[in-house]
């Protein structure tokens, strides 16, 4: 019995066959099971959940082929996009300024660093207040979640290139704006990539909350009716398509951030 | 309580103990699939307070034996003893332990515990003595050792690596274990901080006379430091050459520039060049 | 520094007060929100002066709190043994791996339909955020600890429990208070959709309140000190992390001089 942690790596690899993984599965497993016990034994508010099979079929029976329900997941992804897209706009040029000038850092960071411990959903009144549609207020507040996450890793980013590339570059003789597009740019590159994949489970949470306090469609305001109107199965149907399209974007975002980095495929 | 542990003011002359004793050891990694050889019947015999030095191109296993000899790994033929007790046979390996310390490339000195701590670790971790007489005979060390009692207090961070290298030997040292095993400890450091610390491993050396099983890539480091020095071939690795240095001691400053020395050294080079060569052509071939 | 300040909150004034927006013009001025913020009597009931102002804080900070130590009470722990043990990360990444990508707030109504109140439920989901963080970065701590650290403890005699103690520990501490730091921030996030979704008291709750009692400057007075105790919180952690990690100080210390 050593003390040494097995070396398993820490990122495996997709394509990579492993044999049956025994010991998550019984974890999933009873995992569910426990959930399905509690309902039936009715402990505490499980009383009012549905079992992992009743809400299974009732997502087959009236979910999957309800236009309704598919219309939730575009609209939540319309908003997660469009927010994460405008915060990418916006927050890179802003975190590249940070990085490469001083003086805009000295007068303006002070003042963003105050604005980032707010809770993006903190902006919820200030966001309906100032924009004309619920919708765009909406998008405001997914801006928000992302913008920061992302000016800072950019910003990061910036402050670890290496000297040695700029100096050489110099060197070389390349002007101030060869050196920003062909040097720097493609430096910041895997930043981009880190706040692109923090900034698409922020958004999430985000758009979640967001539809669930403030607005009429999406799938956290189904979810939200879903505990409304009493009937759970669509509490959880909602949590967990939520869920799904959660984790498909992080694959959207993952393959995105492969394309812009081919140099770290490894063979 | 202690057990056989002696006094580490007692030379290995007067103990006798830690004769190693490599038979036919062999290392498979993988067998069901990839297959890779990294030790083939590897034999050696290393008597008590001899300092052997393991050279060889990279991969050519010699890690893989410290590893072995160390109980970090397990061999998958062959056999090793010490002082005639079996350290690792088919049937298993001995845990890691104080008998055989080792000293780490790297180092391995722990960032957060101060010097003192670092050097009284084991003794404490062993249960071999209060703490109060463990920080003494660890002071004590330190002091008698180039009056390194002054960073007793410092952390690791905050000396040099040639200093983190001599706590680190220390460290392994007073535990009197019965080998000390060092894998390339010098590795990283510059020429100049190189040479210091042949001096200091020396006079630890010829005070202590505790067997030493060294590995390095360099030649003259190996040379110079050892009284046999032992060349292996690339993969799969297994003993080539071996070497009497029968050069005098205390080793000095001449002793590098002496007629045996080059001799010797000649012996050596030409060896490893061949393996090198080896390593170096199979490289290419395995990338084209 | 303060130029920086001084610009942003004129032009905000100034788009707020002159600029024929409308979009501006329905927002709270900075003049307004500080006039209520430091008066003894404020127009819409919370200032620095009132009873009221300090309960809310009080409530947010007490739910973030018992969320956070609950999130480090469990998490720790079990950061430590998956990346020490592979059997327990075997059993708990899968499981771990599909729970994670729901948004914790996608889990506040069934917190609400599983606890008894709204009280459990928000701190539930608050532990959550926090719980996944502290859990995946002691993990990542517990990993990257440099496998000689191991070798070195066992051949100087170190049992199990000492490679805990002496080794672990230490050397996952540094990324364990990264993950503290962000669980804390992602805890404050958390919380306050929480509040705002189903809670009473509290800073998120009031921010919503004020919006549809239409007290705007108190809007903005919430934003404010939730951002002040946001920081705060993740101050003091960084601290505490400073000072059980002073041989890094030490450290860095000398190799800048």
């Amino acid at each position: 019995m050593s003390g040494n942690p097995d070396s398993t790596p820490l990122v495996r690899l997709p394509s990579r066959l492993r044999g049956i993984r025994w010991r998550g599965a019984v974890s999933v497993i009873a995992f569910f099971a426990l959930w399905h016990f509690a309902v039936i034994v009715e402990f505490s508010g499980f009383a009012e959940l549905p079992t992992p099979i009743q809400t299974l079929t009732a997502f087959f029976a009236d979910y999957i082929a309800n236009p309704d329900y598919w219309s939730s997941w575009v609209v939540s992804f319309e908003r997660v996009f469009y927010g994460f897209i405008i915060a990418q706009i916006l927050g890179i040029p802003l975190g590249l300024l940070f990085g490469t000038s001083p003086k805009f850092r000295d007068l303006f960071f002070p003042v963003f660093e105050l604005l980032r411990p707010i809770p993006p959903l903190a902006w919820v009144p200030i966001s309906i207040l100032f924009w004309p549609t619920n919708e765009s207020s909406i998008v405001f507040i997914t801006f928000v979640g992302a913008f920061f996450v992302i000016v800072i890793n950019i910003y990061d980013g910036v402050g670890s290139i290496k000297n040695e590339h700029i100096w050489l570059a110099r060197s070389l003789g390349a002007s101030r704006m060869s050196i920003f597009r062909r040097i720097m740019l493609p430096s910041v590159i895997p930043s981009i990539a880190v706040g692109m994949t923090l900034g698409i489970a922020i958004t999430w949470n985000v758009v979640i909350a967001a539809e669930m306090i403030a607005s009429d469609s999406g799938l956290g305001r189904m979810t939200w009716e879903g505990y409304v109107s009493s009937t759970p199965e669509v509490v959880l149907i909602g949590m967990i398509s939520i869920g799904l399209a959660g984790y498909l974007s992080s694959l959207i975002v993952d393959w995105v951030e492969r394309r812009m980095m081919p140099w770290t495929e490894t063979g | 309580m202690s057990n056989t542990a002696t006094d580490i003011n007692q030379t290995t002359e007067q103990t006798g103990v830690g004769h190693l004793s490599v038979q036919h050891v062999g290392k498979v990694y993988d067998p069901g699939g990839a297959n890779v050889v990294a030790l083939d019947d590897c034999s050696l015999e290393i008597p008590a307070g001899e300092f052997i030095a393991v050279v060889g191109p990279s991969g050519c296993g010699k890690s893989t034996l410290l590893n072995i000899m160390a109980g970090f790994d397990s061999l998958t033929s062959g056999s090793v003893l010490l002082d005639d007790e079996p350290l690792a046979t088919l049937n298993g390996s001995l845990q890691p332990g104080p008998d055989r310390v080792v000293v780490f490339q790297n180092g391995a000195l722990f960032p957060w515990k101060t010097v003192l701590q670092n050097v009284v670790y084991g003794l404490l971790v062993q249960k071999q003595m209060s703490e109060q007489a463990a920080n003494e005979k660890g002071m004590d060390l330190l002091a008698r050792t180039g009056n390194l009692d002054r960073i007793a207090h410092s952390y690791p961070g905050q000396l040099s690596s040639g200093m983190q290298r001599r706590v680190e030997i220390l460290r392994a040292l007073i535990n009197n274990p019965k080998i000390l095993l060092l894998d390339e400890p010098f590795r990283a450091m510059d020429t100049v901080s190189k040479t210091t610390m042949h001096r200091h491993l020396l006079d630890i050396y010829d005070q202590y006379h505790k067997t030493v099983f060294f590995i390095t890539h360099d030649l003259d480091e190996a040379i110079f430091l050892a009284d046999t020095v032992v060349v292996m071939t690339t993969r799969p690795g297994t003993i080539k050459l071996r070497l009497d240095v029968d050069l005098p001691r205390p080793r000095t400053r001449e002793t590098v520039l002496s007629e045996r020395f080059l001799e010797l050294k000649q012996q050596a080079v030409s060896a490893v060049h061949e393996e090198a060569k080896k390593a170096f052509e199979r490289g290419e071939r395995e990338l084209a | 520094m303060w130029v920086g300040y001084f610009v942003t909150i004129f032009a905000w004034y100034a788009c707020v007060k002159w600029l024929p927006v409308s979009a501006f013009q329905r927002l709270p001025d900075p003049l307004t929100v500080v006039i209520e913020w430091f008066n003894p009597d404020p127009d819409y009931g919370l200032s620095f002066f009132t009873r009221d102002y300090y309960l809310h804080i009080w409530y947010s900070t007490y739910r973030a709190t018992t969320s956070f130590v609950l999130a480090v009470v469990l998490g720790v722990p079990l950061g430590i043994l998956m990346g020490w043990r592979v059997k327990v990360n075997e059993y708990a990444s899968a499981l771990l791996s599909i729970l994670r990508p729901i948004p914790p707030l996608a889990w506040v109504p069934v917190a609400i339909l599983i606890f008894p109140g709204s009280e459990p439920a928000v701190i539930f989901v608050t532990f959550l955020v926090a719980f996944f963080a502290t859990t995946m970065n002691t993990l990542l701590g517990v990993k990257s600890i440099d496998s000689d650290y191991f070798r070195a403890a066992e051949c100087l005699g170190a049992k199990p429990g000492d490679i805990l103690r002496d080794v672990i520990i230490p050397g996952a501490l540094p990324s364990i208070f990264t993950g503290l730091q962000i669980a804390m921030g992602a805890a404050w996030f958390s919380l306050v959709a929480g509040e705002m979704i189903a809670a009473q008291y509290g800073l998120g709750f009031m921010i919503l309140e004020s919006y549809n009692l239409v007290q705007y400057p108190t809007i903005v007075i919430m934003m404010v000190t939730l951002g002040i105790v946001g920081y705060a919180s993740s101050a003091v952690i960084r601290l505490v992390g400073n000072r059980l990690m002073r041989w890094r100080a030490q450290s860095i210390g000398l190799a800048a001089a």
